[in-house]
């Protein structure tokens, strides 16, 4: 229900639950503010809002109020333009220059910054503070957050984010008066995992990127387009930047649904990787042992034959790659012959998870309805390192319930400081059982660490105890049942509750045991949300592909099935272990790589094909909730590169398919995706197609004020070149085309008169921090049936029980570290962990080894020795290992190992 | 003349009464009667009486706690806390009352307690006042001793828990809203009102947060009832006040005087007048963040209704009194170093405001002064006027600036015309 509000004396609408602020700013008015956030409320701190309220019509003397703390209730009335208030505005912004240093031209912020616009937009323009500046000593803060406090204007916002909002711990907010300092107690690396957002919450350049700053270039010389992150199978929606053919940052792109206003570290810093030394620029071809460079005419006239009618060529595909390529592929070998580049554990769990979500009845969340839950339950998943941007929704769904405190007191729940004044610690179910403690362990009302067996019979037992028609659990013990019947009677109370599982702990029974919470829950009533986090940006695509699992592939060439295999965008070192990738690529004579880096598999192949990354191509993306996406092609880059399904397109068209020449751009490909594989007919909604215009123009990558065009090549030619065509988008490589707002998955990226900075978000949502204007982008693929299928699993595991000198080797999950791409950008390589082999104390002892100390073991006939890591909360019997290290990511997990101290084997054999 | 809060202070330099003689004296008597009646009739008994808080806001004592939630249904634990964070400049009302009869304190903690259905009771001191702390700690162990506080008081089915913590000494966290941040251990920054402590308080429960002075006189208006304690007064602030003269005068001091006495009479009669050689110029009334009271102002009662209509505020009623041998403009300098150097630095107005204020009158008196200085002081009252900025420290901050600079303007000139300061 709207309510009528008075600004300047005209009535608009406004949403009652909200504050003027947010009623202002949706309705389009230029009213400034700092401390205000749209996804973190109110607090009053900075006054730069302020409007003039009246009591009534006859009122005409009013008084000063802060928009962001005034109710937009019935008939409430304000003046934005009163000479009085507007005077306090710019009286506000003279303030916060009192101590601003004037060094704009050579601050990271200039041109995006949020304080230069609400500066412009007051109308402050002339310096009257005629007194020393205070100044103060910058912090390190680690390879990705640069520190500049002098130009603090003390709006904290980035201790309410980092330390409400985001849960972090070692950023703090000191001093008093002018002298209010944000940083660290010392310096050193920001621990949290959302430590990047700073350098978006902060209006100005206290926080700055500092991969960015490596690469400096202003946002308006910066080509853009919109894009999804690589990094996770969220699907978080990104803006990347170039400019003279490298990418210099990525920034959020809002997307109510999925990521908000914020992003993870894996996803904001991972971009590196595209610029990496080990690009592959050129195709490679190696004959004995030797590697030359080849045209692109001479790849393709080398690769065609290869896979012409006949032959018995195999593709292996790829859950980093996009739909579109893996579509090439599959059409290229055919649909027998195509293969998913998954471990075959892998394979088989997320077949299992998407069979269960198409079953119903529970539905896959958004991480929107995810941060909405009011009860959660996770099995088996490390969210924080697997799926961080999800870690941070849940870290907001703990307040959902006690928000019902506030309701009671009338604490209207945008006034954010009074919310958590009134709630104080309270929060709300969150469970969470695995094998080693998480990064959300803080908010949780019970841990639980065990064996993936384990964790899935507590999961089936919760289940049982929620429907007793679910198959019950034999033998659990008491304590177990106790915690069971918690969880349970909090699910079921919840209005919204929420079951996350995931493939992590290689456990079909975990995702079985979630599967079946939900379901008991959806039988008694409340509708229950179920999410599987997916390793990969695509494994939801590339599993509704149809493909065959990777040990066939290997069967394949064993049996002399296979004469040529083409792995798209994949590194099987990291899917298999090493002797039987061997064993596979030395199977047949012809290996081709299609990859953006020069991996282990590229390394060995006979051809290497330079793909484009996901900042130098289009494509689509399935993201864990099941929503096809597309991202956009931001640059041109140098030289061959292109997309792996232009490569492929281009092999077709050479071997004489009619597919080849037929399929000319990505609606193309979308189209004939969608005609041969039914899951995927909606992907051609994702996003208009290429030959959609404004007003006959194309939408423009680049802003307005993109400098140097006529002289960034002058060095090479003066001839000013002709700006690449893009027929594959309604995108332009150019600072030409329509200046209207483009649909939303046409956002290249976010900007407005007078608001340069990422704030300009405000004016591109159909109301503030609610969808984009024509919708969010993306389409779900994925929703439970009509008619629903599917019943209770019932094969409950047996207990975990410890054995003698057997470990369970279970993989650990790192942030920086377990995903490939990322581990190629320096700043995050700089954070991953190295190698280690987890026990917990008691454990240890019988090894007899400390922290630090040797540890020889191995797994599959392969031997590691590595150092020893204490966990004090590992179950007894479990040991863990980081996932995806180097040197460590083919390993098979669990797998059941003997450990030693190094030297000193327990049993001589 | 009674002096129902300070009878029981000894004027010999000797310790305060312990609980035998405190009872010996009339003490705790509130105590039986008011665990003998309803609780809302207490509340009532402190509304007829027109009680209104002492800290310096004057806000009736009686509606605030009518404000908080009772019943079965009312969340608990509730809170009542005694602001004993004493550290406006100028103000010592409430040390007096906590060396010199901390049993007081304490009944009327128990009696306000009761009345609001409170359960634990903090008493939040001001670090300076170790001397407060040391008898505040002794008259509370007493009085647990003694089934005073604790569970069931004095046999009756209503317990009362008080603990004492010092404050880590920040002007901020007089107040209440910041008072309650540094009570859960967190920065002393205000909080946004609404919701007012009554509802959501210390830890997010009911709390009520009461000066020291003002709860001292609750026993006695239980004892004695809303009538006497309003014929206590010249005016009709009901009771008695407590009332301080600091500055150049012939006796400084605080006395106990019915409420409403006449600036002239505190200054002249009890006070003894300016000390000899020295010209009265200007006094503010009430701690060092209110507007000055000139000559033409003698004559004014000293009550919250009184010392408005002239202008001020009556604050806490302890005096700073400026004489002609002192510069105005270095004892502004004075005041807004302490304002500028407490302000929280949450919001805006009051941490760039303050210190540019500041700044100004240090160049005035240091001779660096220039032509516009005055106007840019002036436009700093008005931007941090009340409702302005987030809590009223900067607000207060401002009374005696913009008063000063209506006041001894010329003072002000002179310092900028002679690049100096005249009194140096």
């Amino acid at each position: 229900m709207a309510t009528t509000i008075y600004i300047d004396d005209r009535a608009y609408n406004a949403d009652p639950k909200q504050n003027v602020l947010h009623a202002c700013l949706s309705l389009g008015f230029n009213l400034p503010y700092f401390c205000w956030h749209p996804a973190m409320g109110s607090v009053g701190a900075c006054r730069q809002c302020a409007v003039k309220q009246f009591k009534d019509e006859k009122d005409k003397h009013g008084k000063i109020v802060m928009a962001c703390m005034t109710a937009s209730a019935e008939g409430t009335r304000i003046s934005i333009q009163d000479p009085e208030v507007a005077e306090f505005r710019a009286a506000v912004i003279e303030g916060m220059m009192s101590n601003h240093p004037h060094d704009c031209p050579v601050c990271d912020e200039g041109g995006h910054c949020h304080l230069q616009d609400m500066t412009v937009m007051t109308g402050h323009d002339y310096r009257r503070y005629e007194f020393q500046k205070r100044t103060f000593r910058n912090q390190y803060l680690g390879p990705l957050v640069n520190h500049e406090m002098n130009r603090c204007i003390q709006c904290s916002r980035c201790v309410r984010f980092y330390r409400e909002y985001a849960g972090g711990r070692d950023f703090d907010v000191f001093g008093l008066r002018d002298q209010v300092y944000f940083g660290r107690q010392a310096d050193g690396i920001l621990e949290n995992e959302f430590s990047g957002n700073l350098v978006e919450v902060c209006p100005t350049g206290v926080f700055t990127d500092k991969t960015l700053k490596q690469h400096y270039a202003r946002k308006w010389d910066m080509q853009m387009a919109p894009s999804v992150c690589v990094h996770c199978g969220l699907g978080c929606n990104t803006t990347p930047g170039e400019r003279y053919g490298t990418l210099r940052q990525i920034v959020t792109r809002y997307n109510s649904e999925v990521n908000g206003y914020f992003l993870c570290n894996r996803g904001r810093y991972g971009y590196e990787f595209v610029n990496s030394e080990h690009r592959i620029r050129a195709s490679r071809l190696v004959r004995d042992d030797n590697p030359t460079n080849l045209t692109k005419a001479e790849a393709i006239e080398r690769l065609a034959p290869l896979v012409a009618e006949g032959r018995k060529a195999i593709g292996i595909g790829s859950p980093r790659a996009s739909l579109e390529s893996n579509f090439l592929l599959r059409t290229l070998v055919g649909r027998e012959r195509f293969y998913a580049g998954v471990s075959d554990d892998h394979f088989k769990l997320i077949s299992t998870m998407i069979e269960i979500l198409r079953g119903g009845p529970a539905h896959s969340p958004s991480l929107r309805e995810i941060e909405l839950s009011d009860a959660v339950l996770i099995l088996g998943e490390d969210v924080t390192n697997v799926a961080a941007r999800m870690a941070l929704s849940l870290r907001q769904s703990v307040r959902q319930q006690p928000m019902q405190i506030a309701d009671k007191m009338r604490i209207p729940l945008w006034d954010d400081h009074a919310v958590r004044d009134a709630l104080q610690d309270a929060k709300g179910p969150l469970f969470i059982a695995s094998p080693a403690a998480t990064n959300l362990d803080d908010v949780a009302t019970h841990t639980y660490r065990a064996a993936p067996n384990d964790v899935a019979r507590l999961g089936f037992a919760i289940a049982c105890l929620i429907d007793k028609t679910a198959p019950a659990v034999s033998d659990l013990p008491v304590d177990l049942w106790t915690l069971a019947e918690g969880i349970a009677q909090a699910l079921k109370k919840a209005h919204q509750p929420l079951i996350i599982s995931g493939p992590s702990c290689n456990n079909e029974a975990v995702i079985q045991a979630a599967a079946n919470v939900a379901r008991a829950l959806c039988a008694v009533g409340p509708k229950a949300g179920l999410s599987f986090t997916m390793p990969e940006c695509n494994s939801f695509g590339l599993a509704l592909m149809d493909a065959a699992p990777l040990s066939q592939a290997f069967q394949a060439v064993r049996d002399g099935a296979a004469d040529a295999i083409v792995i798209l965008e994949n590194d099987l070192y990291r899917r298999a272990p090493a002797p039987s990738v061997d064993a596979f690529l030395s199977g047949t004579k012809d290996v081709t790589v299609l990859d953006h880096l020069l991996n282990q598999t590229a390394a060995i192949a006979t051809l290497a094909i330079p793909a484009g990354t996901f900042a130098e191509v289009d494509g689509t993306l399935v993201s864990s909730e099941g929503r096809a996406q597309r991202f956009y092609q931001v640059f041109v880059p140098e030289g061959d590169i292109q997309a792996s399904w232009q490569w492929l397109r281009d092999v077709m068209a050479a071997a004489g398919r009619q597919e080849g020449t037929a399929w000319q751009d990505i609606d193309d490909v979308i189209a004939a995706m969608g005609a041969a594989i039914p899951a995927l007919a909606q992907v051609q909604k994702a996003a208009p197609g290429a030959a959609f215009r404004i007003v006959g123009q194309k939408v423009p990558r680049e802003p307005e004020r993109y400098s140097g065009r006529t002289a960034m090549l002058a060095n090479i030619s003066v001839n000013e070149p002709k700006p690449p065509d893009d027929p594959n988008t309604p995108l332009s490589f150019s600072m030409e085309g329509t200046l209207e707002q483009p649909p939303a998955a046409l956002i290249p990226f976010f900007w407005s008169p007078g608001w340069n900075s990422i704030q300009a978000t405000n004016f591109y949502q159909t109301e503030i921090a609610g969808p984009l204007r024509g919708g969010d982008p993306g389409v779900r693929l994925i929703g439970p049936a009509a008619q629903l299928h599917g019943t209770y699993f019932d094969q409950i595991p047996a207990a975990f029980a410890p054995s003698g000198d057997e470990w369970l080797l279970v993989p650990l999950y790192h942030i920086f570290g377990s995903e490939e791409l990322s581990l190629s950008a320096s700043a995050l390589a700089e954070l991953a962990p190295k190698p280690y082999v987890a026990v917990n104390a008691e454990d240890a002892k019988r090894l007899r080894v400390e922290a630090g100390e040797q540890i020889a073991m191995k797994v599959d006939g392969a031997a590691y020795i590595l150092p020893a890591k204490i966990k004090a909360e590992l179950p007894p019997g479990i040991a863990g290992l980081p996932a995806g290290l180097p040197g460590l990511a083919g390993i098979a997990l669990p797998a059941r190992t003997v450990l030693e101290k190094e030297g000193e084997p327990l049993h001589s054999s | 003349m009674e002096t129902p809060l300070t009878k029981n202070i000894p004027t010999n330099g000797d310790g305060p009464l312990d609980l035998k003689a405190y009872e010996k004296a009339g003490g705790y008597e509130s105590l039986r009667k008011a665990l003998r009646m309803p609780p809302a009739d207490i509340t009532e008994l402190v509304k007829k009486s027109d009680l209104k808080g002492r800290g310096g806001a004057g806000f009736p004592t009686g509606e605030k706690w009518s404000f908080v939630p009772v019943g079965a249904d009312a969340p608990h634990p509730k809170y009542l806390v005694a602001n004993a964070d004493e550290m406006e400049p100028g103000t010592f009302k409430d040390r007096l009352l906590l060396e010199g009869d901390p049993h007081q304190l304490i009944e009327g903690m128990i009696a306000a307690a009761y009345a609001v259905q409170a359960d634990i009771g903090y008493i939040f001191l001001r670090a300076e006042y170790t001397l407060a702390a040391e008898r505040m700690r002794k008259a509370i162990a007493e009085a647990y001793d003694d089934h005073h506080l604790g569970k069931n008081i004095l046999g009756s089915t209503y317990s009362f828990d008080i603990h004492l913590h010092v404050s880590a000494g920040r002007y901020m966290c007089g107040e209440e809203t910041a008072l309650l941040n540094a009570l859960e251990g967190k920065r002393a920054n205000p909080r946004s009102k609404p919701p007012f402590p009554q509802v959501s308080g210390l830890w997010g429960k009911p709390t009520v947060v009461q000066n020291v002075e003002t709860l001292c006189n609750v026993p006695h208006i239980v004892n004695h009832g809303p009538d006497w304690f309003k014929s206590l007064s010249h005016t009709a602030d009901g009771g008695t006040k407590l009332y301080g003269v600091s500055g150049k005068v012939k006796r400084p001091g605080l006395w106990e005087l019915p409420m409403g006495t006449t600036v002239r009479e505190i200054l002249e009669e009890h006070a003894g007048g300016m000390r000899e050689g020295l010209k009265f110029r200007g006094l503010l009334p009430g701690g060092a963040s209110t507007d000055f009271l000139t000559k033409q102002h003698l004559d004014t009662r000293m009550d919250f209704t009184e010392v408005q209509k002239a202008g001020s505020r009556m604050g806490t009623g302890t005096m700073i009194v400026l004489d002609d041998h002192t510069c105005p403009v270095g004892m502004l300098w004075n005041l807004e170093h302490f304002f500028a150097q407490e302000s929280c630095g949450w919001c805006t107005p009051c941490w760039s405001g303050l210190n540019w204020a500041e700044r100004i009158l240090r160049s005035l008196e240091e001779g660096t002064g220039q032509p516009g200085d005055l106007e840019k002081l002036g436009f700093q009252t008005k931007i941090n006027a009340p409702g302005h900025t987030f809590c009223a420290l900067a607000p207060g901050a401002m009374e005696p600036l913009q008063s000063a600079l209506k006041y001894f303007r010329e003072d002000f000139e002179q310092h900028i015309r002679e690049h100096r300061c005249p009194w140096k």
